[in-house]
């Protein structure tokens, strides 16, 4: 298969990829990287991926990193296949590209932050730091008082319609959902509205059920 | 002269700012400086949060469109100009971007939170007269070492990051670098390090980022 996706399918950037694969309906290989024997950290793995992290990608010859470079790899080498995550119009892609990057740098720094407080320490055992929680989630708050502004005037993040913009926020959006920290996407009612939306999604239902 | 359609709002001391300034530089567009007084707390005013719902800076204005987030200005730019100046900064064909990117996340999602926290604790706060956190500089100087490790392993093989051509992916490190190399006792992280010495004196001296150093130093 030319396509394989290497990683952990409990990791968010990893979803972040699956989310993508799924909604454009491309067959791949999924290669699963044993975290816990430290797998990411052989050298085999590192010439994949030289930071050691998940996920690790390749299409034929070509070999990427860093879950954002992958999916936009995806959306503009294959625009034809499943859903278009991308727009053409290169004013109006310019506004989707704004908001892919206010997930990278403002959502996911305090989201994936609060996943691990919230949702990945429970699961290993570890103890919630609840004072980290606190300041987490004020920061969140306000980077979704944006949200929900921003989502009164346009019914997606990047316009009219769902593009990656709003895909890359699926996988800490999954977790956080399991978490007490839904309650503050609750609280904002287009918010609310559009993540029920966007995680309702067969595609995204179906990476996340298999 | 007619006024540039491209407008900059914010001062070019700021490293995203500087990011954009350098960009549009490297690209050969003519734009315009607008001035935001940060310690009016310009930038949180609603005229300015209409631009930039975040209240940072920059924002930035090209005809009749409106962003913010400068990795995203700088792509929009290399993607409307690609032969204008320096042509090649998002590639030319989808396999070359596709790396580019891959470094650019790179910039954006490991170098940029360690070299900021060190660039605001190390240059910003002291100017504000705020106090330094040193647990914090160690920890986030530790975190940057293990980057520059992967720089340095990189460089050795590849004149960029991305290849043989300068693009966004080494662009985007101007900023940060520019200050803990000139401003701070941290210039050693990247000069002990032969192949990102070596990078580091290559994107520095380019006079697109000369020019955006002059314009901080103004």
């Amino acid at each position: 298969m030319a396509i394989k996706l290497y990683g952990t399918a409990a990791s968010t950037n990893v979803l972040r990829v699956m989310a993508c694969l799924a909604e454009k309906e491309l067959d791949y290989e999924f290669v699963n990287v044993n975290m816990s024997n430290k797998e990411h950290k052989s050298p085999e793995f590192l010439s994949r991926n030289p930071f050691g992290q998940v996920p690790a990608f390749e299409d034929g010859d070509l070999k990427l990193f860093e879950s954002r470079a992958i999916t936009q790899y995806l959306a503009h080498t294959y625009p034809d296949n499943g859903t278009n995550l991308i727009i053409h119009d290169p004013k109006k892609m310019a506004i989707v590209g704004v908001w892919i990057e206010v997930e990278a740098q403002k959502f996911d720094r305090f989201g994936s932050k609060l996943a691990w407080e919230l949702a990945y320490k429970p699961m290993f055992g570890l103890t919630t730091d609840e004072t980290v929680v606190e300041e987490h989630e004020k920061n969140l708050e306000q980077v979704l008082d944006v949200y929900e502004s921003r989502l009164s005037e346009s019914k997606y993040l990047g316009g009219d319609c769902f593009t990656l913009a709003d895909l890359h926020h699926l996988p800490v959006l999954k977790y956080l959902f399991g978490t007490k920290a839904k309650r503050l996407f609750d609280a904002r009612p287009h918010v609310s509205a559009w993540a029920a939306d966007i995680q309702s999604r067969p595609a995204w239902v179906k990476a996340i059920t298999a | 002269m007619a006024t540039p359609p491209v407008k900059v709002y914010g001062p070019p001391l700021s490293t995203a700012v500087s990011r954009v300034l350098v960009c549009l530089l490297e690209k050969d567009v003519p734009f315009q400086l607008v001035p935001v007084n940060m310690a009016k707390m310009e930038h949180k005013k609603p005229d300015y949060v209409k631009m930039q719902p975040f209240g940072q800076v920059p924002a930035f204005q090209d005809d009749d469109i409106t962003l913010f987030e400068s990795r995203a200005i700088c792509r929009y730019l290399a993607e409307k100009y690609p032969n204008k100046g320096t042509a090649g900064l998002f590639g030319t064909n989808p396999l070359v971007k596709a790396s580019i990117d891959q470094w650019l996340e790179a910039e954006s999602q490991s170098f940029n939170p360690p070299s900021s926290v060190l660039t605001f604790q190390l240059f910003f706060a002291p100017l504000m007269k705020l106090k330094q956190d040193e647990a914090l500089i160690k920890q986030n100087e530790a975190k940057l070492e293990k980057v520059l490790d992967v720089y340095e392993n990189r460089l050795g093989s590849s004149r960029y990051l991305a290849g043989d051509e300068f693009t966004l992916a080494d662009l985007s490190h101007l900023p940060n670098t520019q200050f803990l190399v000139e401003k701070t006792d941290k210039a050693e992280l990247f000069t002990s390090r032969k192949n990102v010495g070596r990078w580091w004196s290559e994107i520095s001296t380019r006079p697109a980022w000369k020019k955006v150093v002059e314009m901080q130093n103004a």
